[in-house]
């Protein structure tokens, strides 16, 4: 349980750093540190196959695309944009109340029952497979053709137009 | 347990050690190898045949001025190499070096780590080897080593997918993810190349593109980059980004062996192991898997003073346009022979 509380203490920290950072490459790197503390959490709740996908897809993958793109945008002061003092206000005052709206709303919660896992090897691929090649086979393939559509969907947008490229 | 531990903790030493050795013997290797291929001799003066030759090297890179350029982000710059060397030194944990060793009653298991997702764990480090290049040509602050960086990156990414890819098609065979669990499977010469002699040629290519060797080490190609992502570097942090390409082709090398190429197992091992016993058996295998991954790595060599550089739209057009048809061609095709042939009856 400590690990738990040293893992998640450190998940928040680090999500802190990733919003205060004030070079954005540097709160890239504070992100995959993040999503590093989540692949942790997953293997303490023995999900093994969720915790190595989301090492390889967000940290080896996402992430790696997320530093590519602002390492070749020129991000630094001159060129951010100043805004108005009015935007400002809006925003404090935004968050103020989304604060006071969380703040209340964790006065209401009582605390759940412990939650008993009916088979605590459910995390290993051997199962998962099973579990969605079986019962979750129809929203497990149609997510596969969301994700084909969305590939594309990009490839389209990539292509030149025949006609204006001539 | 506490003597298990120990043996573990004793086994991950021996690794990292051998990991080293192997790594600094093949700097030697490579410069014997390419003098041969060029008619010359190679270096030959420290020691019988050159042979402390790279002991002089290390020793020359410890003792270099160290220089952190001043518009240099100082942390990550230091950080850039160190990641490059973790994650080339971490690969070596899912592998299986051989079969279990009964020693004086203990049982030893030449395998530091047997977790039911090995293959993925490795496709997870090669995934993050890229930060290390990444961090340390954005730190350097100079046009070279970013373009040398961000190439890295795009190359990488890539040849993930055709490597993945190549990986499923074999697991669709292998029907587990554990190391220990396909080496065991090609036990005698039931080797899986026999099996997939396409993925494995896509394997192979894919992997150097990921350890960034000849024909595809477009991120410090000196030609157009100056030295690529290292160019502001000096001394042993230079020394780590070199180093760990040499580990990873070791371990890729290691991977390839276990993955394709039968691991510890060899034609004719349990007449052998019936003869020298429990304590040597396994032994003999580890050594056979290691006469592989040196073979693998004089390939690489092989191939790098032979090819000449791609250029980067070429690469790129081999990765997404052959390569990845090519992989998922391969998944069909597997997919549709085995269920034929246990259709069948095979």
């Amino acid at each position: 349980m400590s690990t738990f509380y040293f893992i998640a203490f450190l998940s928040i920290f680090f999500s802190i750093l990733v919003i205060t950072a004030k070079n954005p490459v540097h709160s890239i790197l504070y992100l995959i540190l993040t999503f590093f503390t989540f692949t942790i959490h997953y293997i303490l709740l023995n999900a093994q196959f969720l915790a190595i996908v989301n090492f390889i897809v967000y940290m080896g993958a996402i992430l790696v695309l997320f530093l590519y793109t602002l390492m070749l945008i020129n991000l630094n002061k001159d060129s951010e944009p100043v805004k108005p003092f009015m935007v400002k206000v809006a925003g404090v005052f935004g968050g103020g109340i989304l604060a006071v709206a969380l703040a209340s709303s964790l006065k209401l919660v009582a605390q759940s029952n412990p939650v008993v896992l009916q088979n605590p090897e459910l995390g290993l691929v051997k199962n998962l497979g099973k579990v969605l090649f079986n019962e979750f086979l129809l929203p497990f393939e149609v997510s596969s053709v969301l994700l084909l559509s969305a590939m594309v969907g990009a490839v389209l947008l990539a292509t030149k137009d025949p006609k204006t490229a001539a | 347990m506490g003597t298990d531990l120990i043996f573990r903790i004793v086994l991950i030493v021996i690794i990292f050690l051998i990991s080293l050795v192997v790594a600094m013997y093949s700097t030697y290797a490579e410069r014997k190898i390419a003098a041969f291929f060029q008619d010359r001799i190679g270096p030959n003066r420290a020691g019988p045949w050159g042979i402390l030759q790279p002991l002089a090297d290390g020793g020359k890179m410890f003792l270099k001025e160290e220089i952190i350029p001043t518009n240099a982000t100082p942390f990550l710059f230091i950080v850039g190499p160190c990641l490059a060397i973790l994650t080339a030194c971490i690969g070596s944990a899912v592998i299986p070096w051989g079969q279990k060793m009964v020693v004086g009653g203990h049982t030893i298991d030449l395998q530091v780590t047997d977790i039911n997702v090995g293959v993925l764990y490795i496709f997870g480090v090669v995934s993050l080897g890229v930060y290390g290049v990444m961090i340390g040509g954005w730190a350097s602050n100079n046009k070279y080593s970013l373009l040398g960086a961000i190439r890295a990156a795009s190359q990488n990414i890539s040849y993930e997918i055709s490597m993945g890819l190549s990986i499923i098609a074999l697991l669709m065979l292998t029907g587990t993810l554990s190391l220990k669990e396909i080496a065991e499977q090609q036990h005698g010469a039931n080797w899986n190349v026999i099996r997939q002699p396409l993925g494995f040629i896509l394997f192979i290519v894919c992997a150097f593109a990921e350890t960034n060797r000849t024909p595809f080490d477009l991120p410090e190609c000196e030609t157009e980059l100056v030295g690529g992502y290292h160019t502001e570097y000096s001394s042993m942090k230079l020394g780590f980004y070199l180093f760990a390409e040499y580990i990873n082709m070791f371990i890729s090398s290691a991977v390839m062996a276990t993955l394709y190429w039968g691991g510890y197992n060899y034609p004719g091992m349990d007449w052998v192991t019936a003869h020298v016993g429990p304590a040597i058996g396994p032994l003999i295998g580890t050594v056979v898997l290691f006469a592989k991954i040196f073979l693998f790595i004089f390939f690489f060599m092989w191939v790098r003073w032979t090819i000449p550089r791609f250029r980067y739209d070429q690469l790129m057009d081999l990765g997404w346009k052959i390569l990845i048809p090519l992989a998922i061609g391969n998944i069909v095709l597997t997919g549709v022979v085995s269920t034929a042939l246990k259709h069948f009856g095979f």
